[in-house]
């Protein structure tokens, strides 16, 4: 079995997030992590390798710092590499995102793709989706349990209230949630593997079946019309009484605003 | 000259980090509290190889460099000493000697369950008369036969009755050395569960509370003979060169040490207000600082340089007896301006500096005290 | 793509084991708005199997037409059947804009549809409104009239961007719950239906539904409490909450929490207030012994009354709360449940 895991880095947002002077987010300034839903993705594919055998490729695209993660997946058992990486993709929103990794993994064999289910940057949960799209392979979104059963994978797919247990013949794509697993750790040794290993870089030239009108900004039907520190509605009264007045403070608060 | 870590040992430090911060630090506290050996934590660290990272891959291990092993401990220690010291014993006084001294059946035996973390190693030189003096042993062996019998007592041995592999000291005879009648002295591997290999009192101590620190005893314990590690007499050598790696490992310990109380530190002095402000915004608190922070940095070079003579140098006994000086000296001074910084807070058991301090003093006095290793550096320079 | 024949504000109208689920009215509510600036309408695009006699609700709540597909290839949510009828509805009826749910639904079709339609797609999107692109005039740069301007939060609630899709169509996003107002139904109001059917081939892409299981635990969503009495770390433990219990009780509200306390065990995730829980907008949000992490205020500061009750006086919630008590809750709590005990009582 093939199994392509689609991995991004992104700023580590739970290690406090740092801003320039002009309000921007500070991105040099601020750790990068492998997302968390693309590194139970990984952890998945990984545990499907270990019980199934399977060969496991890591694809992302970004700067060339993010082979970082490439190193961090191998290190972690993953078989291989891909970066995608050029000047024209940059700035690309999720159509552009997905299309760009759909041209990079139609010269890659799989049986399933996994990515994880929205990066904690953008938060958007759609790459994957959309990638299934461009592939034209179905698609299971919110996994938080997969076997292979034959040619088929199945997939315990989350809902607000409910579960599905879905049935897909292979090809197929998945999204994880961080709560399907919980990624295992480097090795020590491994890390100094990953970094012995060749990693493939692609650029635009490589992606296969996509048109430059689909690429990069000037491919992404989104645009920015505003970006901004968000804008927190002020502070209002606070007060330090002892615990009886207190309380009669917001009773008082309560009545005038015809809580009660 | 070039003091950048390459990728590969800053993605180690990484996992480290992340390992301490969420397995180990977790379990700190309780581990001192209660003295119990964090036998959990060592099977995760088994599993991800963290017990065999300078040991070659053919043998179990990780493959990596001493400066990875270092790091590991620095980054354990930092949020708790009682582990770091652990790996270190493990790593540096079993897996080390049984690498560099042990035939390729006992490295079979014994290296590769010890690397792969299935097997817990220790170390035993020091008795009750013999701690600095490592010729002042009185524990016997003998061979009868196929086998050896040893017989005395080993004190203060760290991981002491979680140990599954011993690399036991011992005297086989005497020699004549410049006119002098000296013990010759030879080491061991002993199996816990030999007949004859039982376990004293457990000691009750200041710091690193939950390291397993027993005395062995050996009364007629027969060894296979195929156990003597190294050549027969060449005990004092294996166990000197043993040494310099340990002292590499505490120094690594050391470093941690007072690297996680600079840091609780710096959280601590941002947060406290007195007289209307955070005390981070008083000078003294500053100078302090910055006192502690560059010495820090000076111990962690040191460290590292060590780390580095390990893998390159045939003998780096001189850069492992800096290395260790400095950093317990270090530990020491750094957790206790930490726990004055804290002030009342600081001796309180709910804060970490207070059980970093205790867990300090011991680096200043096991594997060579201060003392030993200024014999050791100025020994060198005055030959 | 001739921009000009897209016309009409459209709402993927999502219903569940054929029950129209809330954020389909939310999205009605905005989209009249829209339609309202846009001088245009609002239909719904209803999507399941035996749901015709559905379309009345979403008339009630503001929908001028609904579309309705009905086939048994649509009886539980599957993307792929989902996503052809909705993107043969967009092909053949060539909405300006197409406004969806961000529910485990919604993040799911609407991306898939996107590309399918080849339009942009903006994501959880929490404010929308019609204006130009770019925002400001440009030399040398068309400026774009009636353009839909999607704001959505990022980086975990730490930025906040606007985005459009000048030159695609239709304009989708998908539109966090609890954030849009539903209107009051209109009741006896009617919409024209229309049946469309794009007809439904299987193949390789329709995956098989094996089990549905249905989560056991019936508790009360905390997005539809008109009062919630939060809780964060400072509870100190599980039993404690049993004063925000009381409290909650008392003024008819149900009792929430911050991520602090699901990560320790303490309550389960869909009492979660947060980024990565539930976005909530009650009457009055009560947080107590919550520090006020970025990522919670991101979930409630939309609420219209805040107060907040920590004994630290720096807590980062004081910036967001309209009344701050600095004090020690355990003192405090108790105490006001007994208060507003007898100011109810007295008010009867």
């Amino acid at each position: 079995m093939k199994i392509v895991v689609c991995v991004k880095q992104v700023p580590d947002t739970a290690g406090g997030v740092k801003f320039n002077p002009d309000g921007t987010l500070d991105r040099g300034a601020m750790l990068t992590i492998m997302n968390p839903d693309d590194k139970a993705g990984l952890e998945a594919a990984l545990r499907l390798k270990d019980q199934y055998g399977a060969e496991v490729t890591v694809v992302t695209m970004g700067l060339p710092k993010a082979e970082e993660v490439l190193r961090e997946a191998m290190a972690m058992g993953a078989d291989k590499g891909v970066l995608v990486t050029d000047r024209v993709l940059g700035g690309a929103d999720t159509w552009a995102t997905s299309t760009t990794l759909a041209g990079a993994i139609r010269n890659l064999e799989y049986d399933l793709i996994i990515t994880g289910r929205q990066a904690i940057d953008g938060d958007t949960a759609q790459v994957g989706p959309q990638i299934s799209e461009h592939l034209d392979i179905p698609v299971i979104s919110y996994a938080q349990d997969i076997k292979i059963e034959g040619d088929s994978v199945v997939v315990e797919r989350q809902y607000e209230d409910r579960y599905h247990v879905v049935k897909a013949k292979m090809p197929c794509l998945i999204t994880a949630l961080s709560e399907l697993n919980e990624p295992r750790y480097m090795t020590p040794g491994g890390i100094f593997d990953a970094y012995k290993q060749e990693i493939t870089v692609w650029g635009r030239a490589d992606l296969k079946d996509v048109d430059d009108a689909n690429l990069g900004l000037k491919g992404s039907p989104t645009k920015i019309a505003k970006a901004s520190d968000k804008v927190r509605k002020g502070a209002g009264e606070k007060v330090s009484l002892d615990p009886d007045e207190s309380v009669s403070y917001i009773v008082d608060k309560l009545k005038v605003k015809h809580v009660i | 000259m070039d003091f950048t870590l390459s990728k590969e040992h800053e993605m180690a430090r990484a996992l480290f980090k992340e390992f301490a911060e969420k397995e180990v630090k977790p379990l700190a506290q309780e581990v001192d509290e209660t003295e119990v050996f964090p036998r959990e934590t060592v099977e995760k660290m088994a599993k991800l190889g963290f017990l065999g990272i300078p040991v070659p891959k053919e043998y179990g291990g990780q493959g990596c460099d001493p400066l990875t092993y270092a790091m590991c401990v620095e980054e354990l220690s930092k949020v708790c000493g009682t582990t770091g010291v652990i790996v270190s014993a493990h790593t540096s006084l079993c897996c080390d000697p049984i690498m560099t001294y042990g035939t390729e059946e006992q490295k079979q035996k014994y290296l590769v369950p010890l690397a792969k973390g299935e097997k817990l190693g220790a170390f035993g030189l020091t008795e009750p008369g013999a701690g600095t003096d490592a010729q002042g042993q009185q524990t016997k062996a003998v061979l009868d036969g196929e086998e050896w019998v040893l017989n005395g007592s080993k004190c203060f041995i760290t991981n002491g009755k979680e140990a599954d592999v011993y690399v036991i000291f011992a005297i086989t005879g005497t020699v004549e050395k410049r006119g002098r009648l000296q013990k010759e002295i030879s080491a061991f591997i002993v199996e816990k569960g030999t007949p004859g290999f039982t376990f004293g009192t457990k000691e009750k101590k200041m710091g690193i509370r939950g390291s397993s620190t027993y005395e062995l005893i050996f009364t007629d314990c027969r060894i296979p003979k195929e156990n003597l590690l190294g050549q027969q007499g060449k005990g004092f050598n294996i166990a000197m060169h043993t040494l310099d790696g340990g002292r590499i490992g505490i120094a690594s310990q050391a470093l941690g040490l007072a690297e996680g109380a600079l840091d609780n530190t710096i959280a601590y002095v941002k947060e406290r207000k007195q007289f209307g402000r955070a005390i981070g915004a008083f000078q003294n608190t500053q100078f302090q600082l910055a006192d502690m922070a560059t010495k820090v940095e000076a111990a962690q070079l040191l460290v590292y340089k060590a780390a580095m003579a390990k893998a390159t140098q045939k003998v780096y006994s001189v850069e492992a007896a800096k290395a260790k000086l400095y950093a317990a000296e270090v530990a020491m001074e750094v957790t206790t301006k930490a726990v004055q910084l804290h002030g009342g807070y600081g001796y309180i058991r709910e804060y970490d500096v207070e059980r970093m301090m205790r867990d300090a003093k011991i680096t200043e006095i096991y594997e060579g005290t201060s003392e030993v290793q200024r014999m050791v550096i100025s020994g060198a320079l005055l030959k | 793509m001739n921009l000009e024949e897209y016309k009409g504000v459209y709402v993927f109208a999502q219903q569940v084991d054929n029950e129209i689920s809330s954020i389909a009215f939310e999205l009605l509510g905005k989209a009249k708005d829209l339609a309202k600036d846009l001088n245009t309408e609002v239909t719904a695009v209803l999507l399941g199997a035996g749901i015709k006699g559905l379309a009345d609700q979403l008339a009630e709540y503001g929908a001028d037409k609904v579309i309705v597909v009905d086939d048994p290839e649509l009886k539980d949510y599957r993307t792929e059947p989902y996503a052809h009828a909705l993107s043969s509805v967009i092909n053949q009826y060539k909405p300006e804009i197409m406004l969806v749910g961000a529910t485990a639904i919604g993040r799911d079709l609407g991306p898939r549809v996107s590309a399918r339609v080849a339009t942009g797609l903006t994501a959880d999107c929490t404010v929308l409104e019609i204006g130009d692109f770019p925002l400001q005039a440009v030399p040398g740069q068309e400026q774009l009239h009636n353009q839909l301007l999607m704001t959505r939060p990022a980086f975990g609630g730490n930025t906040i961007a606007t985005i459009a899709c000048p030159y695609n169509r239709p304009q989708m996003a998908t539109v966090r719950a609890g954030v849009m107002q539903k209107i009051e139904p209109i009741k006896g109001a009617k919409a024209n239906v229309e049946e469309f059917n794009p007809g439904f081939t299987p193949d390789n892409k329709y995956v098989e539904i094996l089990d549905i299981v249905k989560s056991v635990a019936e508790t009360v969503d905390i997005m539809d409490a008109k009062i919630l009495v939060s809780g964060g770390r400072g509870i100190g433990s599980p039993e404690n909450f049993k004063i925000l219990e009381d409290l909650a009780e008392v003024l008819g509200g149900t009792v929430s929490c911050s991520r602090a306390v699901v990560d320790s065990g303490w309550k389960p995730k869909d009492l979660q207030v947060g980024q990565t829980g539930k976005t909530v907008r009650p009457n009055v949000y009560f947080a107590i012994g919550i520090s006020g992490a970025i990522q919670h205020v991101a979930g409630m500061e939309e609420s219209d009354i805040i107060v907040a009750i920590n004994k630290d006086a720096d807590a980062p919630i004081f910036d967001v709360a309209d009344y701050g008590v600095v004090g020690d809750l355990n003192k405090i709590v108790p105490k006001l449940t007994e208060a507003l005990k007898a100011e109810i009582a007295a008010a009867k």
